[in-house]
C-alpha cells in the first residue's frame, strides 16, 4: 500500500517533447510508472518514448484512461497547463516546474482546489511509492520499500532522508516533496491524514524548513488526530531573517517562519525533532521500538 | 524585486492612486531646482532600499530656499550599510490623518490579503505585534478581485474616517497595481487625509515577484545592481541560487534544502558561513567548476565545504569540476568534501590523492572545516 500513487497509476506527462519532460518521462519508465501517454500542443500526433502525444489534455483523456499527470511545462504557462488537466478531469496533478509566478499559482491553487483535484507542487521533486511508481524527478534507487511516509519541502534532503531510512532496513512508503514556494497546492497537514489512513505506513517523517507557518499548521493536526508517531526535522535553523535561501519559501518575514516558533509548535504536539538526518533515523525507530 | 519609494507611487499613480507631487534628484542643486518649481515646503527622502529611513535621518523637511543645504545632507549619508545616492524632492502635505493600506501573499489563506489599519504611519510590524486587533485583514479572491464594496466594508470596519467611497477607490487601486505589476508586497504608509480632505498616499513601497518579471520588462530594468554584493551579483549570472553571508566557511551543495541544512551544521560545529550557494540539479563539472572559482574569490572564505548528495546531480561530474579548479591554483584555502549518492564510487575515485579533504558523512565534515578555520567561535 501507499499513498496517492501505485504501480497501477496511470500517467500523463505534460510537457514530454521537451528536454526536461521528456528526459524525465524516460527516467520514470525506467522505473516503472505506468506513462499512457503525453502533451505538448502543437506536436500532437508524434510518439515519443512508445507513447502517443496530444496536443490537448482533453484530447488524451478522451482517448487514455489517466489517474495523474505530471507537468514539465515552462514556467510562464505552467498554472496554466495544470488547470487544464484539472478541467479535463484528471484527479492528480504534479507540477514540477519552478519559478511559477506567484499570483498564478494563488489563482491556480484556488480553482483546483474548487474541482476537487488534488495538486502537488509547484516548485516540487514530485511524489514516489517505493518500488512502485514515481511521478518526479528524484533518483528512484534511494527509495525501497518500507515502512515510513516522508512529507518535505526540500528535495535533495529528502533523498539523503531516503537514503538513510533505507540503509538502516526501515525504507519508505510514499515520499512526497510538496515544493519550495510560498503558494502550493498541497501543504503537510493535507498528507497526514492519508498516511494516518495507510495500514502500511507505520510512522511519517516531515522534513520542514524555515519561513510560512506550515509545520506550525501540521504540528497542530497532528497534535489533534495522528495516532502514529511523527518525527520532525526543520532546514535553515541557522538561516539569517529576511534572507531568501534559495527555494522562494524559505525566508523569514518578521515574526513569521522562525525556527523557534516550529520547534515550539513540534514540541507541543509531542513531535521529536532531528538535527541531522542520522537522527531521523535514530528516532523513527525509538518511536517505532 | 524591491522597488524605491519614487519608482512605486510612480506606478501606483498609473493606476490612479493620489500622490504627492515629487521629482528625483541626484545632487544638491537639482533638488533645490526642483524645491523651487513647487515654490512651497518640500520634504526631501532618501532612496534606499531599507526601511527605517526617517529615524536613521534620511527623511528631512525643508524650504525652497534650505532644499540645497537639507538635500546635501541627505545625499552620502549611510542607511544601515547603503549610501544615499538619490532623494525624492516630494511636495509636503498637510497632514491631518494617517492610515495604512497594504497586500501581500499570505501563504495560510493561500490569498492576496488586504490588510487597512487607522494608525498608519508607524512600522506596522510593530503594530501587528503590539495590538494586531488594530489591523483589518481581508483575504481577496483572486478571480473576483477586490470589489469596491469589499473595500468599502473594510474601510468602514478599520474605523478609518474621512470619504469613505474616495478611500475605497484608493485601496481598489492599489489592488489593482498589486495585480497588474505581479508585486509581492504593495503598501500606502501613511496614506494621507490632508487638513482640505484630500487623500494621497505620501509614502509606499512595492516588492515585485521576481518570478513574474519575465511580463514586465520594463521593471525588470529597474533593478540595481549597486545594491547587491559584487559576488551575488556575479553568482546570478552563473545562474546559482547565493547569498553572501558574515562568516568564514564557503558553503556549495545541490539542493537548496541540502545547502540550508549543510549551514545548520557549520553553525552546529561552532563555525560560521561564509555564503549560501546552491548549483541546482543536474549540474555538470563547469557548473562546478564555476562555483568553487566563485566562492575560492571571496577574500571572507578561510575553507571551502562542498556537500554534495548525488541525484540527477553526479557525485563524479562535481568531483571534475572541483579538481579543475584546484588544478588551475584557483583555491587557496583548505577544501572538505563530502560525496554520496549517483556515482559516488566514481567520485572518490576521482578524488583519490587529489587535496582535498574527504568525510564520510556531512557531520564529520562540518567539524573537519570548522577545525581547519580556526575552531569553534
Amino acid at each position: 500500500m501507499s499513498i496517492l500513487i501505485n504501480k497501477d497509476t496511470r500517467v500523463l506527462v505534460q510537457g514530454i517533447t521537451g528536454r526536461e519532460g521528456r528526459f524525465h518521462a524516460e527516467q520514470m519508465q525506467k522505473y516503472g510508472t505506468k506513462i499512457v501517454a503525453g502533451v505538448t500542443p502543437g506536436k500532437g500526433g508524434q510518439e515519443v518514448l512508445g507513447v502517443p502525444v496530444y496536443d490537448t489534455v482533453k484530447e488524451a483523456v478522451a482517448q487514455h484512461a489517466i489517474d495523474a499527470s505530471i507537468v514539465f511545462v515552462p514556467a510562464a504557462a505552467a498554472a496554466d497547463a495544470a488547470l487544464e488537466s484539472a478541467h479535463a478531469g484528471v484527479p492528480l496533478v504534479v507540477l514540477i516546474t519552478e519559478g511559477i509566478p506567484t499570483l498564478d499559482m494563488v489563482a491556480a491553487v484556488k480553482e483546483i482546489k474548487e474541482l476537487g483535484v488534488r495538486l502537488i507542487g509547484g516548485n516540487c521533486p514530485g511524489l514516489i511509492s517505493a518500488e512502485e511508481s514515481k511521478l518526479g524527478i528524484m533518483p528512484g534507487h534511494v527509495f525501497k520499500k518500507g515502512r515510513v511516509g516522508l512529507i518535505s519541502r526540500s528535495g535533495t534532503l529528502t533523498y539523503e532522508a531516503a537514503a538513510a531510512l533505507s540503509d538502516a532496513g526501515l525504507g519508505t512508503t510514499t515520499t512526497v516533496g510538496i515544493g519550495g514556494d510560498p503558494i502550493i497546492g498541497t501543504t503537510f497537514k493535507d498528507l497526514l491524514p492519508l498516511f494516518n489512513e495507510d495500514p502500511e505506513t507505520e510512522a511519517v517523517v516531515v522534513i520542514g524548513e524555515i519561513g510560512g507557518s506550515d509545520e506550525e499548521e501540521a504540528a497542530a493536526w497532528v497534535k489533534e488526530h495522528m495516532t502514529k508517531p511523527v518525527v520532525g526535522f526543520i532546514g535553515g535553523r541557522s538561516a539569517p531573517k529576511g534572507k531568501r535561501m534559495g527555494h522562494a519559501g524559505a525566508i523569514i518575514m518578521g515574526d513569521v517562519g522562525t525556527p523557534e516558533s516550529k520547534l515550539k509548535a513540534f514540541a507541543e504536539a509531542d513531535i521529536p525533532v532531528a538535527d541531522t538526518i542520522d537522527e531521523i533515523v535514530e528516532l523513527v525507530k525509538q518511536r517505532l521500538s | 524585486m524591491k522597488l524605491h519609494e519614487f519608482q512605486a507611487k510612480e506606478l501606483l499613480a498609473q493606476y490612479g492612486v493620489p500622490v504627492p507631487p515629487g521629482k528625483v534628484a541626484y545632487g544638491p542643486e537639482e533638488a533645490e531646482r526642483i524645491a523651487k518649481d513647487f515654490g512651497k515646503q518640500v520634504v526631501i527622502k532618501a532612496q534606499v532600499h531599507v526601511g527605517g529611513r526617517g529615524k536613521a535621518g534620511g527623511v528631512k523637511l525643508a524650504q525652497p530656499e534650505e532644499a540645497r543645504e537639507v538635500a546635501g545632507k541627505v545625499l552620502g549619508m549611510d542607511i544601515k550599510g547603503l549610501t544615499v545616492k538619490k532623494v525624492l524632492v516630494a511636495e509636503a502635505v498637510d497632514i491631518a490623518k494617517e492610515y495604512y493600506a497594504g497586500l501581500i501573499i499570505d501563504r495560510s489563506s493561500q490569498r492576496a490579503v488586504l490588510m487597512v489599519s487607522k494608525e498608519g504611519g508607524v512600522d506596522i510590524e510593530e503594530v501587528a505585534r503590539t495590538h494586531p486587533e488594530a489591523i483589518v485583514k481581508y483575504p481577496i479572491d483572486p478571480h473576483k478581485g477586490l470589489r469596491h464594496f469589499e473595500a468599502r466594508e473594510v474601510v468602514k470596519q478599520a474605523g478609518l474616517e474621512g470619504n469613505l467611497g474616495r478611500l475605497a477607490n484608493v485601496i481598489v487601486q492599489l489592488y489593482n497595481a498589486f495585480k497588474g505589476v505581479d508585486a509581492s508586497l504593495a503598501e500606502i504608509n501613511p496614506l494621507v487625509v490632508t487638513e482640505q480632505g484630500e487623500i494621497v498616499a505620501a509614502d509606499a513601497k512595492i516588492d515585485l515577484d521576481d518570478n513574474a518579471l519575465f511580463r514586465h520588462p520594463d521593471l525588470a530594468k529597474l533593478r540595481e545592481v549597486e545594491a547587491e554584493h559584487p559576488l551575488e551579483i556575479e553568482a546570478s549570472n552563473y545562474g546559482f541560487a547565493y547569498v553572501k553571508l558574515d562568516g568564514d566557511v564557503g558553503v556549495i551543495g545541490n539542493g537548496a534544502g541540502l545547502v540550508m541544512y549543510t549551514l545548520d551544521l557549520v553553525n552546529r560545529a561552532g563555525g560560521k558561513p561564509a555564503n549560501f550557494l546552491d548549483i541546482g540539479g543536474g549540474a555538470k563539472a563547469e557548473v562546478v567548476y564555476n562555483a568553487v572559482r566563485l566562492v575560492a574569490k571571496d577574500p571572507d572564505v578561510k575553507g571551502i565545504f562542498i556537500n554534495i548528495f548525488g541525484g540527477i546531480t553526479r557525485a563524479d561530474e562535481v568531483a571534475k569540476g572541483v579538481i579543475q579548479a584546484l588544478e588551475e591554483g584557483l583555491v587557496k584555502v583548505p577544501v572538505v568534501m563530502r560525496v554520496a549518492g549517483t556515482a559516488e564510487e566514481e567520485a572518490k575515485k576521482l578524488l583519490e590523492g587529489k587535496p582535498i579533504y574527504l568525510y564520510p558523512n556531512s557531520l564529520e565534515a562540518a567539524g573537519a572545516i570548522v577545525t581547519m578555520v580556526g575552531g569553534a567561535k
